[in-house]
């Protein structure tokens, strides 16, 4: 089976520094990284074609650099990467970026075998709105299982899959027909190391580079900046709150001496509490 | 883009001219909130969603209208009241057994089926599990703008909506609009918004639609839904007492001092992002922008530098005490308490201070 993961390259948010002034990110030199909730479902993929064969294709949009992040996938083990790259997709908001990937899979899909199953991950650390995978599902007709947790059954050969996914207030035991689109929740597995041989090919491998018209686009007004609805209207720092905080004197006082006067403090701020405290203490 | 292929019709989407809403746009009126229920009960983000709805209904001088969804005619009747008590004007309900349970397609059907017809110039839903699956759906199937888990919901003068955010890594927000789509789609997630108060009594119209759908038309089939128990889930987002930390604590060792203070409060204890990241909690504690979004009575961090995704998942907390070594922190900006000092030696010092005073007042009461 032919399996595609979508993976966005991301800057490592761990490294990130913000400019004391002007509170923007400072992004030079903050090195990028698959966004962390990609690599459950790289994982998950990989899984999937150790047991059952076939392939698993990398897929990610972005600019040229992100070849980086593709080439990092196939040392963990990834057989093929995509890389989807134009500045005609500079600015895409998620209904752009969802566009611009749905053609790509479904090109990938007449190159190298059509996928039933679609991979992406639950959200990423920068854009973070777990809209694209939901995006990529509709427009390509496929069948979507968000926030799953487990892989229960596969059975390609009558195109049925079964999966637990986190709901709310539980977790749902589904079953759906293929193609599926999977965004796969964090924590459910953990990105093998990969083997000598997966690293030195990967080192080797030819990157698949597409631009736009490479993909099958035709109709630009659907990429990037003009195909994207919302519009970034404005950037600013939150203010202040109106009163700055008040200060407990701390100078020369013993931490028990604080702690009495935080502790009344509240509950002049707070008096109902107190009762709901004196309630609570009075229980059990 | 001036070298954009000759071919390419007049787009409406280049940056500059998105200020025109198309003609067959015009005509979309009124804000809308999609409701959530599951198994009989209205998710109270819902009723958060209606407040907020309810003054951007105002400002725009039109209707508040609420889409119920579901199979059980007595439990949509019962949340069209409710809506209606929490300020819906008009409620628009889907009845059928195939929306007994929570499914994609179904759900994205009945949502976009409705939005086509009735036409709402702003449509809202719950940045839960269930809402931002089916608002990612519904927005695709649209071809509308969607802005993801916002914080603050506006219009502005030329009467669009503003739908601000966080934006990544800074301390920063930033305001998003959908100026030639409709609906302006948005997704808050629950206690970011205030519940409102409740009418009793309060009526308003019904409208029913048909779904339009049979079950052999839904492929995916629901075998099994196991509830999580309640015992082990963290209550932090309706929680009235959270005590959290921060990287401030240096240690898990140390993160204990949050728990002993948080068990003589009954409170729920939680912290910040990167203390998931290095295992001290569990993700379910998480608070702020990619965790729980809290509006407790008190809320007492310790340790916590108060960074903007931080802020946003606490800043509807009556009282905000803040416990750090940095005079500067940015987290005493938005507190309303604050305590320069040493949180693994403050923490200790008022669990102690709260135990005695609760044990001498429960003896004295
Ligand atoms: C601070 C900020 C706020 C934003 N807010 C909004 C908003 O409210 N609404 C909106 O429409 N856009 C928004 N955007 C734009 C949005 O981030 C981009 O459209 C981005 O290309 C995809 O969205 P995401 O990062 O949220 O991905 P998500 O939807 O969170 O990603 C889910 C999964 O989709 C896959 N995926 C996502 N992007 C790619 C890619 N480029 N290549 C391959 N796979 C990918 C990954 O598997 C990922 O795990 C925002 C961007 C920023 C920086
Ligand atoms: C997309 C995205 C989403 C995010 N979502 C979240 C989120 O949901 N929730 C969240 O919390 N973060 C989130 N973050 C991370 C956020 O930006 C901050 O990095 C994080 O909140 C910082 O955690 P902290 O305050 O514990 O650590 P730090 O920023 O390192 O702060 C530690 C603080 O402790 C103080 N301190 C040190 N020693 C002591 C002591 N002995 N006693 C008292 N104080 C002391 C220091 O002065 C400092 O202010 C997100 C980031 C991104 C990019």
């Amino acid at each position: 089976m032919h399996i595609v993961v979508c993976m966005k390259q991301v800057p490592d948010s761990a490294q990130i520094r913000v400019h004391p002034v002007t509170n923007t990110i400072m992004r030079q030199g903050v090195p990028t990284i698959i966004n962390p909730y990609d690599l459950f479902a790289l994982e998950e993929a990989l899984r999937l074609r150790d047991v059952i064969g076939g392939e698993v294709t990398v897929l990610t949009m972005g600019p040229p650099m992100a070849e980086e992040s593709l080439r990092k996938a196939l040392t963990f083990g990834a057989d093929r990467a995509v890389l989807l790259t134009d500045r005609f997709f500079a600015g895409s908001d998620t209904l752009a970026t969802s566009f611009a990937l749905a053609a790509a899979l479904t090109k990938i899909g007449e190159e190298f075998g059509v996928p039933p199953i679609v991979f992406t991950g639950k959200q990423t650390i920068d854009g973070d709105t777990a809209q694209v995978g939901p995006g990529i599902a509709k427009r390509l007709g496929f069948n979507q299982l968000t926030y799953v947790a487990r892989i229960v059954d596969l059975a390609p050969e009558v195109g049925t899959i079964t999966v637990e996914r986190r709901a709310e207030g539980g977790v749902q035991v589904l079953s759906t027909r293929l193609p599926v689109l999977i965004t796969m929740l964090e924590g459910v597995n953990e990105i093998r190391r990969g083997t000598l041989e997966d690293a030195f090919r990967a080192s080797r491998a030819k990157i698949v580079t597409w631009n736009a018209a490479d993909a099958g686009i035709t109709d630009m007004t659907k990429c990037g900046l003009r195909g994207s609805p919302t519009i970034v209207k404005k950037i600013f720092s939150p203010p202040p709150r109106a009163e700055a905080a008040q200060l407990i004197a701390t100078i020369d006082q013993s931490y028990d001496a604080i702690a009495a006067s935080v502790m009344s403090e509240i509950f002049k701020s707070q008096p109902a509490l107190e009762d709901d405290l004196m309630r609570f203490s009075a229980g059990p | 883009m001036s070298d954009a292929p000759k071919s390419a019709p007049a787009p409406s989407g280049r940056a500059g001219t998105k200020k025109e809403l198309p003609e067959h746009f015009k005509a979309y009126k009124h804000v809308w909130v999609a409701v959530e229920s599951e198994h009989g009960l209205v998710h109270p983000v819902s009723f958060e969603l209606l407040g907020e709805g309810r003054k951007l209904a105002d400002k725009r001088g039109v209707e508040l209208g609420a889409v119920v969804m579901g199979s059980d005619p007595q439990a949509i009747a019962d949340a069209a009241n409710a809506c209606f008590e929490y300020g819906a004007d008009i409620v628009y309900t889907v009845t059928d057994p195939v929306l007994t349970h929570y499914r994609n397609e179904a759900y994205t059907k009945a949502l976009t089926d409705i939005v086509n017809i009735y036409q709402p110039e702003i449509l809202l839903l719950g940045a839960t599990t269930l809402g931002r699956d089916l608002a990612g759906s519904v927005a695709t199937t649209l071809r509308t703008g969607l802005t993801a888990d916002c914080t603050e919901l506006a219009i502005d003068e030329e009467g669009s909506l503003a739908a601000t955010r966080p934006t990544f890594g800074g301390s920063l927000l930033c305001t998003i609009m959908t100026l030639n789509f409709r609906p302006q789609m948005a997704t808050v997630r629950p206690r970011v918004l205030s519940m409102p108060k409740r009418t009793p009594g309060r009526q308003g119209r019904i409208v029913q639609h048909p779904l339009g759908l049979a079950e052999e038309d839904v492929v995916t089939k629901i075998l099994q839904f196991i509830a999580d128990r309640d015992s082990n889930k963290a209550q932090l987002a309706y929680a009235e007492i959270v005590v959290a930390g921060g990287l401030g604590l240096r240690s898990a060792e140390n993160f204990q001092l949050v728990k002993d203070l948080a068990a003589v409060l009954g409170a729920e204890y939680g912290g910040s992002r990167p203390l998931v990241q290095k295992g001290w909690i569990t993700g379910d504690r998480q608070i702020g922008q990619t965790g729980k979004t809290i509006r407790p009575k008190l809320y007492i961090a310790a340790g916590i530098s108060g960074a903007i995704q931080h802020r946003v998942g606490v800043e509807g907390s009556d009282l905000i005490v803040a416990i750090n070594t940095d005079p500067n922190a940015q987290i005493f900006q938005f507190a309303h308490l604050g305590i320069v000092a040493d949180a693994v030696e403050l923490l200790p010092a008022l669990t102690e201070a709260f135990r005695k005073y609760l044990s001498v007042n429960r003896l004295a009461g």
